[in-house]
């Protein structure tokens, strides 16, 4: 039994409809072949996405306040994670040091390059 | 069974103490995903070559997952509704079909992984695919233990019982749902 | 439904080993914790040992290798941290203290209580294991960074690295079921009339330590998963060559690591808390200071960790980031200490043994906490790093918080878990042999640290600035301290057992305390409460003016102003 008592039930069938939809433009997407495209319709419709079943399927919206702002420090703080270790991981090479295996690893990558399908 | 305690019924804090749970098992698993995506966005991020591993995942069968997922969110939350109203049996139906869908999900990503392992794409191939596996395994054992709870919660609410179950499941169903809806552009489409 | 409704009295078996009931689950992590507490004591005596004397036959050991010693040290830290530490301050007193100071009658999810403490008590039996297996348990330090801890071939032990693993892992589950218990519990499970700011320090301070390490777990979930992959898939997530870092292990690993120190710290500073407002018959001074603080600390505490860090070639503009925050966490920290002490301030104080411990508590940590400033500036911790200065100052906060304000609770609280009073003489002598045992112990290390002696070495022979004789006479002083110590944990064992049949009965409410737990029997009933209590005031009502008692109950109703014993 939901604390909410009877919540507004929306049209599931549609919202299900609309996510369907955004699901197929963002695989369209690949087809365009304009590299920032791509990555902005396959990620800004992830983010949409997400942010549908979330409001809709899971009522983060409605539910007791504390839980979206619980959700939204989690984000943070994975955030937070990916500040503090991609300029040591990501980048290979930085003030006073650089990271040869990576380099190399690029290098070597780069040049015995298989033709990629589609 | 002994009865539940007077602890679990309360709800000081505005909402029941099971749906309160998951949640927090949500929030939690937001740093699991998290710490491992993370990780992987910046091994990608600073390895442009392996967009070339990348180009062999199978990108219909990964949006076809995509929409399985999709669908059975809908039968989730579908199977809420009629908890809500007080169907048990008809949210009982509704759970076994997400389960189905998960099920589904499953079979594909076996017969993708299987295709990957016989061209020589496995765990220890290099490090997109060691990411791919591992991220992708993680999410699927999420997929198979959500699986079991929702028969588990739907042979309850066959009975008419527990039906406040069928949103808690639901909650966490979604959750794996959005994972997935983050995986697929990274490891299908973003190369 | 009351869960006191009349049902058959269970079995032995049902009743302390299969229950569900906190208090039950609460000893038997308490147990646990003080049975590992125990093993690894014993391994500090035996690389000690090895320190004072080195190539010597340790009493109750036998010689000790190179590779035992890396093993000793290792698997010391790890048990203290993960299966003491924790345990005893969280899972423990939590699961004790919780429902009976929020006014219910057992956790939420009480089965899933149980299965936690059985996955712990799994881990720990994994974890024990790893000494019997072939090739010797894990070598590779508490912190096991790849390479060494991600190949056989530079660890030596392949079934203990991966065994190590194991076990922490299904460590870190157990906590993460029960810690989500804790903080649904004291959430939604108060009893009526008990707002957020009438929770005692203690509950709030293992919530928000459960939130912490919720949090600050999950990457490191990922980073093990893909180290164990490393380890028996052949996978190169932390290998340079293969495309991986290990970098990114030391990342995710502390930024777990540090937040992990302060998912033990609050619940100590919780405990002391409570302890010093009861035995100071004094308000507690600035209950939300305290509260807001903690918070602050909690989220300051997740983003200082790479100063662990700072000679592993992170970059350097980071190691100014991490710097600068790690300098601020400290204020207030501080600040908590001294709001502890303006609890003291005009109070009329009590020195009963838990509150000895209590005070002990503030003096020891802030020497730990003023050292660890050397630490945290990165200057200066490129001289001082993997020294023994790093040793000393992480004892100076961690036997605090471990062993000191861990037996502040359990003199504190013993009365209500037993029905019995702890002999307060001997409780004393204890408290006296191990302070001076403890500081004896760890004092020379901030001396040798900064003369040069680094961690994890099996001995300094062959190194002729360290190998001198006044350095090493500071290594056999800290294990005299050592030495001293150890003895009087017995006497703490003996007065413990001892007390459970023969100490002196205990009444309901012998400290005169006002939290909801001292107003049920010693000890409590199964069900906790024979009618659920309404709460009316805040817990530290001390010395509240125009009362005849000065002390006043949580749940006793406003209108009795005159007060009853």
């Amino acid at each position: 039994m939901s604390s909410q008592g009877h919540i507004h039930h929306p049209n599931y069938v549609q919202i299900w409809a609309v996510l369907v939809v955004l699901a197929v433009i963002s695989v369209l997407g690949t087809f365009t072949g304009i590299r920032w495209l791509i990555v902005l319709l396959a990620f800004g419709i992830a983010v949409v996405k997400a942010y549908l079943v979330a409001k809709n399927f899971m009522h983060v919206t409605i539910e007791q306040r504390f839980v979206p702002y619980l959700l939204i420090i989690c984000l943070a703080f994975v955030a937070v994670l990916f500040a503090g270790v991609a300029p040591d991981v990501m980048k290979h090479r930085g003030l006073f040091w650089e990271n040869r295996a990576a380099q190399q690893a690029v290098e070597a990558g780069s040049h015995a390059a298989a033709p990629a399908h589609e | 069974m002994t009865s539940k305690p007077i602890a679990t019924a309360r709800t000081a804090a505005g909402l029941p103490t099971a749906r309160l749970v998951v949640w927090w098992v949500v929030a939690s698993e937001i740093f699991i995903f998290g710490g491992l995506l993370a990780s992987y966005v910046m091994h990608r991020l600073g390895h442009p070559e392996w967009a070339f591993q990348a180009a062999h995942t199978n990108t219909w069968a990964g949006a076809f997952n995509t929409l399985v997922l999709l669908t059975s969110s809908l039968f989730a939350v579908l199977g809420h509704k009629a908890a809500d109203s007080g169907d048990g049996p008809r949210a009982a139906r509704l759970l076994r079909l997400t389960a189905l869908g998960g099920l589904t999900f499953l079979c594909v990503k076996a017969l993708e992984w299987t295709h990957e392992i016989r061209e020589g794409f496995v765990l220890s191939s290099g490090g997109f695919w060691s990411f791919y596996y591992t991220a992708a395994g993680l999410h699927a054992a999420h997929v198979l233990v959500g699986m079991i709870i929702l028969l588990v919660v739907a042979a309850d609410a066959a009975r008419n019982q527990e039906l406040h179950r069928v949103e808690c499941i639901g909650i966490y169903w979604h959750f794996v749902d959005i994972i997935w809806i983050f995986l697929f552009p990274l490891l299908y489409i973003a190369r | 439904m009351s869960a006191t409704a009349v049902h058959a009295e269970p079995s032995f078996f049902r009743k302390y080993l299969w229950s569900t009931d906190h208090k039950v689950i609460a000893m038997q992590y308490f147990f646990t914790g003080m049975f590992m507490a125990l093993v690894g004591g014993f391994l500090a005596y035996v690389f000690r040992m090895q320190l004072a004397n080195p190539g010597q036959h340790v009493p109750g050991y036998g010689v000790v290798t190179p590779n035992e010693y890396n093993s000793l040290v290792t698997l010391h830290g790890t048990i203290m941290i993960f299966w003491v530490a924790m345990p005893m301050l969280i899972a423990a007193f939590g699961n004790f203290l919780i429902p009976l100071m929020i006014g219910c009658d057992d956790m939420a999810f009480p089965r899933i209580n149980r299965l936690s403490y059985q996955i712990f008590f799994l881990s720990a039996v994994v974890i024990l294991s790893s000494f019997f297996v072939p090739g010797g348990p894990f070598g590779g330090a508490w912190t096991a960074y790849p390479p060494l801890s991600a190949k056989a071939a530079y660890n030596l032990a392949p079934w203990g690295a991966s065994v190590w693993l194991l076990a922490v892992a299904l460590e870190f589950v157990a906590f993460l079921l029960g810690g989500i218990n804790f903080v649904v519990t004291t959430m939604n499970g108060r009893a009526p009339g008990m707002k957020m700011f009438d929770i005692p320090i203690v509950v709030w301070m293992i919530v928000v330590a459960s939130i912490i390490f919720m949090f600050s777990v999950g990457p490191l979930v990922a980073g093990a998963v893909m180290l164990l992959f490393d380890q028996l898939l052949g996978t190169g997530f932390y290998d340079p060559g293969r495309g991986g870092d290990p970098l990114l292990w030391q990342h995710l690993f502390w930024f777990f690591g540090h937040p992990e120190v302060y998912v033990v710290l609050l619940p100590a500073m919780g405990i002391v808390a409570d302890v010093l407002a009861v035995f100071a018959r004094k308000k507690l001074f600035g209950y939300r200071t305290i509260l807001y603080t903690t918070w602050a600390v909690g989220v300051l505490s997740f983003v200082v960790w790479a100063h662990h860090q700072f000679v592993a070639g992170i970059d350097p503009r980071m190691a100014n980031v991490f710097t600068v925050t790690t300098l601020i966490i400290s204020i207030p920290v501080t600040e908590m200490c001294f709001v502890y002490i303006a609890t003291l301030y005009g109070g009329s104080i009590r020195f009963t043994t838990p509150m000895l411990w209590a005070l002990a508590f503030i003096a020891e940590f802030l020497i730990g906490g003023v050292t660890g400033i050397f630490l945290g500036s990165s200057g200066t911790d490129i001289y001082l790093h993997d020294t023994y200065f790093v040793i000393a100052h992480f004892h100076y906060t961690f036997v605090p918080i471990a062993i000191i304000a861990v037996f502040a609770g359990i003199y504190y609280w013993y009365p209500k878990m037993f029905g019995r009073m702890l002999n307060e003489t001997w409780g004393k002598i204890h408290f006296w042999g191990s302070i001076v045992g403890f500081n004896l112990a760890f004092i020379p290390m901030f001396m040798t640290g900064l003369a040069g002696d680094p961690r994890r070495y099996f001995n300094y022979s062959q190194f002729a600035e360290q190998a001198t004789p006044a350095l090493q006479h500071l290594r056999m002083l800290s294990t005299g301290g050592l030495l001293i110590f150890i003895p009087f944990q017995f006497i703490f064992l003996i007065n413990f057992f001892w007390s459970l049949r023969h100490g002196k009965q205990a009444e309901m409410n012998p400290w005169h305390a006002n939290t909801l737990e001292w107003t049920v029997p010693s000890p409590p009933p199964h069900g906790n409460f024979a009618e659920m209590p309404t709460v009316y005031r805040g817990p530290y009502e001390y010395g509240a003016p125009g009362r005849a008692a000065d002390f006043w109950p949580q749940n006793e109703p406003a209108y009795n102003l005159g007060g009853d014993d």
